[in-house]
């Protein structure tokens, strides 16, 4: 193995996986070019956007700023384990529902900035929505479709449109 | 290993070193994650009237903290503005000072509450007050290898009211155009922290007991924060011209001083 070159293991979305990384490797370019789990998106790869957020160890972080070795014996949930087969989750039901879906984009980050909310604060108010998705910028500028359908998972509305 | 290379850099949260990498700015050597080291791990410790917050904390486990909460309270209003929750998730309160931005919104209050930084190195391991460890922009007196292994906090000894404040171009993610730290004490003495209005973070204070007093004539309350807030040298930059920080400056003195004034008379009557 060249020095530039480390064996990480990683558990993604619930798989294990063994991969050799070159050590200035993002987690992020590690996930969607060895992977190919390409749904954490790269944008600003500066931290401001949120495109790439994923959860660490149930933390939501920006995966462009992580290293892949950092995240070496981690527990890493992207976009990609949400769903249930060809069943999303309710959180990416509600985001249809509501519109809140226009270039996509941003959409993967979104969707798991309000996963990690929910996880917290099952029941967020307005502020706490806007305050739990402010990480992540969406240009198409559809925030209040978003936030509608983050809170439409809280109050259990999204729910029955899916058992309908 | 850093004797090996001195010129390798720590790695915690990385929020602000991988964006130094990514755009080429910084190319050590040899990058070093701290968070694998066994005696830096993660820890939050009181010990005598000292919190004791180690290098690897990230500000959520900060602002999380009931301690910090209780006797750091304008620390954690500070963190809780630090960049976006995934940022707060990755950085680290011992990085946010080695990264020595001038415009670090939680430099004033650590600087407010007398921080100690707690360094060790190759020539072994010293203590150094955060008012002593700044000495420019993205400088700091750490000398090659050496590292911040933990912030140290001093339990204030008397009733202290505090707040945090800082004014950005937006609401949400932003850097600040200026931001401060305000505390006023019982027996009198008023502090300030300022950030982004100069060099570095720096720390300024009265203790002619002028600007704790509610009843002290207003023009000379107004001369003492005029003089205090003299000592800012702000640039112009994308975010605020320098005559306007400078404005600001007096303007956020003036509401941080009563907000630190009615709190520290809330802390005496619950007292």
């Amino acid at each position: 193995m060249p020095a530039n070159v480390l064996a990480v293991g990683l558990v993604v979305n619930g798989r294990r996986h063994e991969l050799e990384v070159s050590v200035g490797q993002t987690l992020l370019d590690a996930l969607r070019d060895e992977l190919g789990l390409t749904g954490s998106k790269e944008c600003c790869a500066e931290g401001e956007c949120g495109a790439c957020t994923l959860l660490i160890d149930g933390q939501a972080v920006n995966s462009c700023l992580v290293l892949a070795v950092e995240a070496d014996g981690r527990q890493i949930a992207t976009i990609e384990g949400l769903a249930d087969g060809d069943r999303l989750s309710p959180i990416q039901d509600a985001f249809l529902a509501q519109g809140a879906v226009q270039c996509g984009f941003c959409i993967p980050g979104m969707v798991m900035s309000a996963h990690y909310l929910l996880s917290h604060t099952p029941q967020p108010s307005a502020a706490e929505i806007r305050e739990g998705l402010s990480g992540n910028l969406c240009r198409c500028g559809g925030y209040n479709q978003i936030c509608s359908a983050v809170a439409a998972v809280a109050s259990g509305e999204a729910a029955l449109e899916h058992e309908e | 290993m850093l004797q090996a290379e001195p010129a390798a850099r720590p790695l915690c949260g990385g929020t602000d070193l991988l964006v130094g990498l990514r755009k080429g700015t910084l190319r050590p050597p040899l990058v070093v994650d701290l968070k694998r080291v066994a005696e830096l791990a993660p820890a939050i410790e009181q010990r005598d009237r000292v919190l004791r917050v180690s290098a690897t904390i990230v500000l959520t486990q900060l602002i999380a903290d009931e301690r910090a909460r209780a006797h750091f309270p304008a620390l954690v209003e500070a963190a809780l503005v630090v960049g976006s929750i995934q940022i707060r998730n990755r950085a680290t309160l011992a990085g946010n000072m080695c990264n020595a931005s001038p415009a670090a919104d939680t430099a004033p209050p650590l600087l407010v509450y007398g921080a100690v930084l707690e360094l060790a190195g190759l020539a072994g391991r010293r203590r150094v007050p955060l008012a002593e460890f700044f000495t420019g922009p993205g400088r700091t007196v750490l000398a090659p290898a050496e590292l911040v292994t933990a912030v140290e906090l001093p339990l204030p000894s008397e009733p202290l009211g505090a707040v945090f404040g800082r004014m950005t171009r937006r609401r949400g993610v932003d850097l600040a155009t200026v931001n401060l730290c305000c505390s006023v004490s019982r027996s009198g003495v008023t502090r300030f922290a300022y950030g982004a209005v100069g060099p570095r973070s720096f720390l300024v204070s009265d203790e002619t007991g002028t600007l704790a007093d509610e009843t002290a004539e207003p023009a000379k309350q107004e001369e003492v924060l005029r003089r205090l807030t003299a000592e800012a040298s702000p640039i112009s930059n994308v975010r605020a011209s320098a005559e306007y920080r400078q404005q600001m400056l007096l303007v956020l003195s003036r509401r941080a001083l009563d907000t630190a004034r009615r709190r520290l008379a809330e802390v005496a009557d619950a007292g």
